[in-house]
């Protein structure tokens, strides 16, 4: 008998205690616009893998500054992303391929792009004994994932790299099997230099991988230790996570000719040609652009938000997050092997995040 | 018998030698396999536990961090998760046993074995749409509730099996003394059914408590501690699953030793439960 | 004193019966949500959603069959890998083995089950893709290179290793009811045999024939078990849709499917797609967990009636 009341007593304290937690919070239609439950603000971001490090990054070092705005980064994917931001399950979004027209369309108000930093989608391998870095052009990237070239001692793979002896094994690709904006800008640089590729695949977040090719892998995070842990493999993920991984990074070829290492320089010549032509909402590819010395598979990589942000506290702490980001936080992006905004594009952004607003005012006084 | 050697009993003893022995390798053969797995985990894991690695929190990679967050969100679900399974399971297990051989017990206990059957992907799927969607994010709350909503049905099955073995002398001797129908299911037949009910319970809660699937979409994972169950929570399984899958050794690492702590619980839970009801006999 | 009686009864049952109507609310609001949001792609599609062989978010075509076939053909591997060894194990643990050694060893094989999905993908990852990478797929190869089966880019993760996975988190469910189904069987039919001179391995086939159905439900028992699995499977299986004969080629299934994509489907269609064939697997593990049900009673029931 005793046993059974304290049985009781004990599990009406859980109930209690679980109830107490839940009533922290208002659970209501669309985004809770109370503090959350512990006092402070909280925001949850959600999205692309390939800003991963950095943005773990800031949200850490900006926790550490801002002791009272908690800041949760989820990598998801750009997909997962720009659903979660469009759900609104999310405060804001990350992805590397910008929205498409459709869905900016189904979203309740205006979202924004604001882009952080500047990155390289580089071709890593893991080959034994190769110790010099691949060169290879988009057409050779796009025969590989097209099946069309099979063994890593393919006479097209010889013709690019003379005096490398290549392996006489199959090439395993590995692609990205969620949706990805890494797989954008990839699919972007490969329609742009091979028409096979254009006609057969095309440019998208999610594209239809030519069936029987390779092996898909989830997030940056996912292709990178499939690559590290198979021999022969070759898959595509942000320069960081190679460098981050001591495997090699493939020069690619650009527009004019040469074969470019990935490096911060070489990104930010990409992105000069850019500044002058980027539109107002600052939507852009820029694969294959043209100069010289320029890597072909470079990207902006974007936060999304709304720009009217329906909690006044919330949307005070994300503008001034963005606003350190774009600022302080762009010294943290040189050791992460990411390139900082380019000055122009930086006064743009400047212009964006001084727009979102909370109830038609301005967040940022 | 034995010593008559014709070839046909000579047949008959060698393919029983045979059978035997083969039987007994497939025996070794899956205890050595269980052996082998538990020896990974703990000869890769026990190398990174620290005190640090068991209170911190993620941080960026190469900057040590830990799963404390983890444990606490994965026992925060369970908790919540049990909170609700338990007294429901329980409450449907006993109205299976006492009140329900007619057509809608038989109802429900074919939906039960059912519920148990779903991929538990599935009803993460459906968690999200019903709570997550509506509430606007991810949370602690979602996840407790699709691992509720596992760990019900299993309890009840259980708890209706228990309760089963109870011998009706016992009701039939209370009932005879004039307690009325819900004083013999409350005061006689649950607190004599009440061990096995709690070994159904712990081994649910044992089983629950490895879930990765329907957490993945109803409480994604966070870096913070949370103490509530309205943001985003971390778990063991669903940060197990995020550091295996990536490429630094020095999550794979953290993912065994977050291995070797989960295991331990799960493994410890089981065999406990396991040795208090052998007893018994 | 008989009045609070009844009323007492009433609210205890009353309660009781709600929780126990919370079973039948819970399956039927995911068969209703699951349908409603399935509904765009089944008008879409119709019945050729199972059969289509092409799965392309972008181009909005959705064909099911490369998963299902992931599904079915992973499953039924790890079947003909389990089966045998968990039907060796159950009549070595009832019929053979002496208890002292029998309790430890079914306590063992049980602990199995109690491993963690995730774990076992862990496992895959980094101790079984190496091994089938660096040593059984190479003898296999070479020596068995001409079979289809075996031929494709060895690379350790892939339909194989998913299967092999799998086969260890089933084994000991099989085993479990097939001792169960086996124990059933009344001493009676052991005795008879052994009386009329039988050795121990004859008398175990007969008790095997007696509990046929049982061992036959304990299979698709089993079955279900691994058409469900998702988190093992989603870490081994190389998460890529085709159909094709070779054992180390990547494969994906359906609940491995939703576990990678369903986050991100923003396309109403991409999303109803996924709930359909989440539906399809629903349905599927219904059926299969159903008939394993009837087929182990069966034993069980016709046992207990012998029993007397």
């Amino acid at each position: 008998m005793k046993l059974k009341s304290i049985t009781i007593y004990l599990f009406g304290v859980c109930l209690a205690a679980v109830a107490f937690s839940c009533s922290g919070q208002k659970m209501g239609q669309g985004n809770p616009t109370s503090a959350p439950s512990g006092g402070g603000v909280q925001l949850q971001g959600s999205g692309a893998t390939f800003p991963k490090p950095i943005y773990e990054k800031w949200v850490n070092e900006f926790g550490k500054l801002n002791a009272n705005i908690k800041i949760d980064y989820q990598a998801t994917g750009s997909g997962a992303g720009q659903k979660a931001l469009l759900a609104k399950t999310a405060d804001f979004g990350a992805s590397d391929d910008p929205m498409s027209n459709d869905d900016l369309k189904s979203a309740s108000s205006e979202i924004l792009h604001v882009p952080t930093v500047l990155g390289a989608v580089v071709l890593t391998y893991n080959l034994q004994g190769v110790n010099q870095p691949l060169k290879l052009s988009g057409q050779t990237i796009a025969d590989i994932y097209l099946g069309n070239i099979k063994k890593w001692n393919d006479p097209r793979l010889a013709v690019d790299n003379p005096g490398v002896t290549l392996p006489d094994g199959d090439i395993l690709p590995v692609y990205r099997a969620d949706s990805s904006g890494t797989s954008a800008v990839f699919t972007d640089f490969l329609s742009k230099t091979s028409p096979e590729w254009k006609s057969k695949v095309g440019t998208n977040k999610q594209p239809s991988w030519v069936t029987g090719v390779g092996v898909g892998a989830k997030g940056n995070d996912g292709v990178m230790g499939q690559v590290k842990q198979t021999p022969n493999s070759i898959g595509y993920v942000e320069l960081t996570f190679a460098k981050a991984n001591t495997l090699p990074a493939a020069q690619i070829k650009n527009r004019s000719g040469e074969f470019v290492d990935a490096s911060i320089e070489t990104v930010k010549a990409a992105a000069a040609g850019s500044v002058a032509t980027m539109p107002d909402d600052l939507r852009t590819q820029i694969t294959d652009a043209e100069g010289t010395g320029v890597y072909p598979i470079s990207s902006y990589t974007y936060i999304l938000v709304y720009k009217d942000q329906p909690d006044a506290s919330k949307g005070k702490a994300l503008v001034d997050f963005l606003w350190w980001a774009v600022h302080d936080g762009e010294k943290f992006a040189a050791e992460l092997h990411y390139a900082p905004l380019p000055a122009e594009v930086l006064q743009k952004v400047e212009t964006k995040i001084n727009s979102i607003t909370n109830t038609g005012k301005p967040l940022r006084q | 018998m034995a010593t008559t050697g014709n070839m046909f009993e000579r047949r008959r003893r060698l393919t029983n030698a045979v059978m035997t022995a083969l039987t007994a390798t497939c025996a070794i053969l899956v205890t050595m396999l269980l052996l082998v797995i538990l020896f990974y985990i703990g000869a890769r894991g026990i190398s990174s536990l620290s005190f640090e690695f068991l209170v911190e929190t993620p941080k960026p990679v190469g900057e040590g961090g830990g799963i404390g967050n983890a444990i606490v969100g994965s026992a925060m679900m369970t908790l919540l998760a049990a909170a609700i399974g338990l007294p429901l399971g329980i409450a449907a297990g006993l109205y299976l046993a006492e009140y329900g051989q007619n057509w809608f017990g038989n109802i429900v206990r074919f939906l039960a074995d059912t519920l148990i059957g779903i991929p538990s992907i599935i009803i993460g799927i459906f968690v999200y749409t019903l709570v997550v969607l509506p509430m606007g994010r991810q949370s602690g709350l979602a996840g407790g509730l699709a691992l509720a909503i596992i760990m019900l049905p299993i309890v009840a099955r259980t708890t209706e099996e228990m309760i089963r073995l109870v011998p009706n002398s016992m009701r039939e001797g209370a009932l005879a003394l004039g307690a009325p129908q819900w004083r013999v299911s409350w005061n006689i037949v649950l607190p004599a059914a009440a061990s096995g009910i709690a070994t159904g319970a712990m081994l649910a809660i044992a089983r629950v408590t490895g879930e990765t699937a329907p957490l993945l979409f109803t409480a994604l994972n966070s870096r913070f501690y949370n103490y509530y169950y309205d943001q985003p929570m971390s778990s063991l399984t669903v940060q197990i699953f995020n550091y295996a899958t990536g490429p630094f050794e020095v999550e794979h690492a953290m993912a065994w030793a977050a291995t070797l702590i989960l295991v331990a619980l799960i493994l410890m839970i089981n065999i406990v439960v396991r040795l208090v009801t052998r007893k018994r006999y | 004193m008989a009045k609070t009686g009844a009323l007492g009864d009433t609210i205890f049952r009353s309660i009781l019966l709600i929780a126990a109507a919370s079973i039948l609310l819970i399956v039927a609001a995911i068969l209703v949500m699951m349908a409603s949001n399935a509904l765009p792609t089944f008008e879409r599609f119709g019945f050729g959603f199972l059969v289509g062989r092409e799965w392309r978010p972008a181009q909005e075509e959705f064909g099911a069959l490369p998963f299902i076939f992931g599904t079915v053909v992973s499953s039924l591997i790890a079947l003909i890998l389990s089966v045998p060894v968990s039907l060796g194990i159950a009549i070595f643990l009832v019929e053979q083995a002496p208890q002292k050694l029998a309790r430890p060893i079914a306590f063992m094989v049980e602990l199995l089950a109690a491993i963690p999905s995730v774990v076992y993908g862990l496992w895959g990852i980094f101790v079984l893709a190496p091994f089938i990478r660096n040593y059984l797929g190479p003898v296999l190869q070479n020596n068995l290179g001409f079979i289809p089966l075996f031929q494709g880019r060895l690379t350790g993760i892939g339909m194989l290793t998913g299967a092999m996975i799998l086969a260890l988190m089933i084994t000991p469910i099989i085993t479990a009811v097939v001792r169960d189904v086996l124990e059933a069987v009344p001493t009676t039919q052991r005795e008879a045999a052994l009386a009329l001179g039988a050795t121990k391995w004859e008398t175990t086939t007969i008790v095997l024939g007696n509990a046929a159905s049982g061992i036959a439900g304990a299979v698709v028992l089993g079955l279900g078990r691994a058409i469900g699995e998702t988190m093992a499977v989603t870490m081994v299986i190389g998460n890529s849709p085709q159909i094709t004969a070779s054992l180390f080629e990547p494969a994906n299934t359906i609940a491995s499917l939703l576990a990678a994509n369903f986050a991100e489907a923003t396309d109403r269609l991409y999303l109803s797609a996924l709930i359909e064939i989440g539906l399809v697997l629903f349905l599927v593990t219904f059926v299969v967990n159903s008939l394993a049900k009837l087929l182990i009673l069966s034993v069980t029931r016709a046992n207990k009636e012998k029993q007397v």
